[in-house]
């Protein structure tokens, strides 16, 4: 008897083989250090930036290996990573504000290959360092900064309607309580509470000389504001993430109140941490119209007027005194105006911010007001031996408007260009104003030297590993060794293509799954060689004992390998990060070994032994 | 090349009553130091801060302790983690001492002392809750794990192999776990994914010696079950330790420049595939004997046609 696979199977493994090298080509060409500039904005890059960046570099005697240009970014290449960290340094010191400039790592495969569209492999912030960071939002909090806008509303509620209460108190974790002196009135106020806030759950309880009412969200409007609580958080977290420039950063809901970040490449994690932490606030004032922005510019500040900054970047001078903060705010949602149909931003105010405001703007109409956003970031310093905790400020005019009525429980911001800008306007109004507290409870933080060194001592221990196995297999199973050999490099190639068609996340300890891989991917082919040579042991022909050999060992294989199978699903749906990347690489280095240890060998044992009468196998 | 003459004639089945204590002994002494000392478990379960810094040439840690001390972490512990240049600080958590800003004003002291030539390498914080969750999780995926496989081979097999499979599995972690806690290596999330790997690869090999059982209790219409046990284990022998072998090869690369955050998980796996290969051969077994495996156990189903229902594609 002959061992011979028809064509197609051969065919079909050369298919594999060679779709798998494809994919796992651009690892080969390793990656650049990169620096790359965007607008802070992300509107399209000028067309002149590229020799203008050109211009910065030459002077201080950098030069950029490439520079791509990108629809919203510009891409410089460096040769080395400590060029790119001078460039980059230089760059977000002459461009300003309005660039983003961040340090990225590109791949460095060549522009047909990159054309083709596959991708090396996305290395963990443990490889390439960087800070990841898990953030819970204090929901309970959000729910109750919710019903304490509520409770204010609710006091101005029963006296228009002559409803008298002794109290109205915000009962923290348990809704609010409000207490009336007969059942009477009691009733009466839960019928005109309940027909006015549909968002409320009512509840009435006696306690002999008191008749209580207790008022709480109904499950919809909270899950309604846990969503918007979260919502929040992650807009805010993007343009904090925004200022710091990170190339690709990941900000994203993980289950239902919590929100990982992940900032490749970040040199002074620190500095991360303290811009990530900030709160924000709001601030209403009036534009100082009467005075010049040119020469307060200068310095000559007018009494009474502060300096500030639009978003683009232009002065304004607004007056010191605050018409309002943003404490007040209870809502704001981007919309249309109905009338002219244009976007627009409508806000609402609680009772006493109404009142407030009322009296404040009745004599301001016609005249123009700034929102100022306002960024509180805590610094630790060391001054004198001492640490000081310092409060750094930025604040940020986001919008200006003209009066046109006397503001109260609602008005609107038009004029806005887009319903794109009403929704930014919207939500940074929302941030500055309801931001449920946020809190960082996981930190994992890779300084980018020991992500090199990660990536080295990954690497040669696969590397060492994989070699050791290839000397032993050669040395002990001969020419049939040589053949798993193969098998077991090609498997390192489908590992590699595999994880990078995914785009699955590598790891260190992903990196020792693979390491563990190659030690037990062999295990396929020692139970096949082990059964061959028991069958020739017995007597039978080497083209017997090769057909005999791998049907044999074929269902302890896959019995084998099932149970490793499962114990590694566990492991990926439980696991956290680096747990998984071990999970992952574990569980494809188990499927692609089963196809090159089985098929694999078997295509090249058939072709180099199988055709002919061999008399004796190198095994 | 071979490790083994032909075919090995060990008897280890007779030297069974011999392995039971054996490993009675070392599941006493695994259980007692897991209970007296329990295992120093790492931040990612506890909770609390890690600092690895890198200095640029040594440092003394008494100068950092003191400077700690004056910033306010009194309780910190402070060593050198590889080399003399390199610091590894813990922060334990306390009421009102787990925020994450903490890692910060330590780095940011730290950093005025040196004056600036600092490198921040890793900064682990885990929080209270996060560190109680990943503790469930942890045993939660263990019992998961070990029950999806008893009900895998139980379907394959047969219950008592199960349930031998599973035995041996409780064994290999009991020990892996054992040495972690009487050595008072630090265990750590990565540990414990070398640990569910243990399962994984200890599996293996017993699943191998499994289907050799089976295979022969079919094939050999004589001999007792002890006799077709030893026979099937002697048959497998130069297999389990040729894979054991591969496999500890790379796990000794891992181990020795794998670098320090792999020392943990290289340690563990190395020890459970040491105790894994053991086990296969004489608990796994052994479990399957003590529960009375016998020939009829296994005989395959007839079918009316005489037709043998064999799993085998």
């Amino acid at each position: 008897m002959l061992n011979q696979y028809p064509l197609w199977k051969n065919l079909l493994i050369l298919g594999v083989l060679l779709v798998g090298a494809f994919f796992a080509l651009p690892n080969v060409f390793g990656e650049d250090p990169a620096v790359q500039v965007s607008l802070s904005r992300g509107a399209p890059v000028e067309v002149d930036l590229k020799a203008r960046l050109g211009e910065i570099l030459s002077v201080a005697g950098i030069t950029a290996k490439a520079t791509e240009q990108g629809e919203s970014r510009l891409l410089l290449r460096f040769t080395d990573t400590e060029t790119q960290l001078r460039a980059a340094d230089l760059l977000r010191e002459k461009l300003g504000g309005d660039y983003v400039v961040a340090l990225n790592l590109a791949p460095a495969m060549p522009g047909w290959l990159a054309q083709l569209g596959p991708r090396p492999m996305y290395l963990g912030l443990d490889l390439r360092g960087g800070v990841h960071f898990l953030m819970e939002v204090d929901m309970a909090a959000a729910v109750s900064q919710a019903e304490a806008r509520y409770t204010g509303d609710l006091r101005t509620l029963m006296r228009s309607e002559k409803l008298r209460y002794k109290s109205i108190s915000l009962q923290r974790g348990s809704g609010i309580k409000l207490s009336f002196r007969s059942a009477a009135v009691r009733d009466q106020a839960r019928s005109v509470a309940q027909r006015e806030y549909p968002a409320l759950l009512f509840e009435s309880q006696d306690d002999g000389a008191e008749f209580r009412l207790r008022a709480y969200l109904n499950p919809t409007a909270v899950e309604e504001v846990r969503r918007f609580a979260l919502q929040q958080n992650i807009t805010t977290l993007r343009n904090r993430v925004n200022e710091l420039g990170v190339a690709e950063p990941v900000i994203q809901q993980q289950g239902q109140t919590r929100i990982v970040v992940q900032l490749p490449g970040v040199q002074d994690t620190v500095r991360a941490k303290e811009i990530i932490g900030a709160t924000a606030t709001l601030e209403f004032r009036m534009v100082d119209e009467d005075h010049d922005v040119q020469s307060a510019q200068t310095g000559r500040v007018p009494p009474g007027a502060k300096l500030f900054r639009e978003r683009n970047g232009r002065p304004i001078l607004l007056k010191k005194q605050v018409m309002l903060t943003g404490d007040y705010i209870t809502d704001a949602a981007s919309g249309f105006e109905q009338q002219t149909g244009t976007p627009a931003v409508f806000i609402t105010l609680d009772s006493k911010g109404a009142r407030i405001f009322s009296n404040r703007t009745k004599n301001a109409i016609g005249k123009s007001m700034g929102v100022v956003f306002i960024e509180n970031k805590i610094e630790t310093r060391r001054v004198n031996g001492k640490l000081v905790r310092q409060k750094r400020i930025i604040a940020e005019v986001i919008n200006v408007a003209v009066i046109r009525d006397r503001l109260g429980k609602r008005f609107q911001i038009s004029g806005l260009d887009s319903s794109t800008e009403a929704r930014d306007l919207a939500l940074l109004l929302r941030a500055g104003a309801l931001a449920a507290p946020i809190e960082i409870i996981e930190e994992r933080t890779i300084g980018p030297s020991l992500g090199q060194e990660n990536i080295d001592l990954g690497f040669r221990s696969v590397i060492i590993g994989f070699c050791l196995v290839l000397a032993f297999m050669a040395l002990y199973y001969r020419g049939f060794g040589m053949v798993a050999n193969l098998a077991l490099a090609v498997n390192l190639v489908m590992i590699v293509a595999v994880l990078s068609m995914l785009q699955a996340t590598l790891t260190l300890p992903g990196i020792a799954g693979i390491v563990l891989t190659v030690g037990m991917a062999v295990d396929a082919n020692v139970l096949i060689f082990e059964r061959i040579r028991e069958e020739l042991a017995n007597g039978n022909s080497p083209q017997a004992s090769i057909h005999a050999g791998y049907e044999k060992a074929f269902s302890t294989i896959a019995d084998a390998n099932i149970t490793t199978l499962i114990a590694a699903v566990v492991l990926f749906g439980f696991g956290t990060g680096p747990v998984k990347g071990f999970a992952i690489t574990l569980s494809i280095g188990i499927l692609t070994s089963m196809f090159t240890a089985l098929m694999g060998t078997r295509a090249v044992i058939n072709l180099v032994y199988g055709g002919k009468q061999a008399r004796a196998l190198p095994l | 090349m071979r490790l083994l003459a032909k075919l090995p004639h060990f008897d280890f089945m007779g030297r069974r009553r011999f392995a039971l204590i054996f490993s009675g002994v070392l599941l006493v002494l695994s259980l007692g130091a897991l209970g007296a000392r329990g295992l120093s478990l790492g931040i990612d379960f506890t909770g609390g801060t890690l600092i690895e810094l890198g200095y640029p040439e040594s440092v003394e840690l008494a100068g950092l302790r003191k400077t700690l001390e004056a910033d306010g972490f009194p309780g910190a512990v402070v060593q050198h983690f590889g080399t003399t240049r390199e610091v590894l600080i813990r922060i334990a958590p306390r009421e009102g001492l787990s925020k994450a800003e903490l890692s910060s004003r330590v780095v940011r002291g730290l950093e005025a002392l040196s004056g600036g030539a600092l490198d921040l390498r890793r900064v682990e914080f885990v929080g209270p809750q996060v560190g109680e969750e990943l503790t469930e999780d942890g045993g939660l995926a263990m019992l998961i794990a070990l029950f999806g496989i008893l009900i895998y081979v139980g379907l394959r097999f047969e219950y008592r192999f199960a349930l031998g499979a599973v035995a041996a599995l409780a064994h290999d972690v009991i020990l892996t776990l054992g040495l972690f806690s009487i050595l008072g290596l630090d265990f750590d999330l990565t540990v414990l994914a070398a640990v569910l790997a243990v399962i994984g690869y200890s599996l293996n090999d017993t699943i191998v010696v499994y289907d050799r059982v089976r295979e022969n209790f079919r094939k050999l219409r004589k001999g007792e079950a002890v006799e077709i046990v030893n026979v099937s284990l002697n048959q497998t022998l130069a297999r389990t330790l040729t894979t054991s072998l591969t496999t500890l090869l790379v796990l000794l690369a891992l181990f020795f420049i794998g670098g320090e955050l792999i020392h943990g998980f290289a340690t563990a796996l190395i020890a459970g595939v040491v105790v894994g290969t053991y086990s296969s051969i004489y608990v796994a077994s052994t479990a399957v004997l003590a529960l009375g495996i016998s020939k009829t156990d296994l005989m395959p189903v007839k079918k009316e046609d005489g037709e043998e229902v064999d799993a085998r594609p």
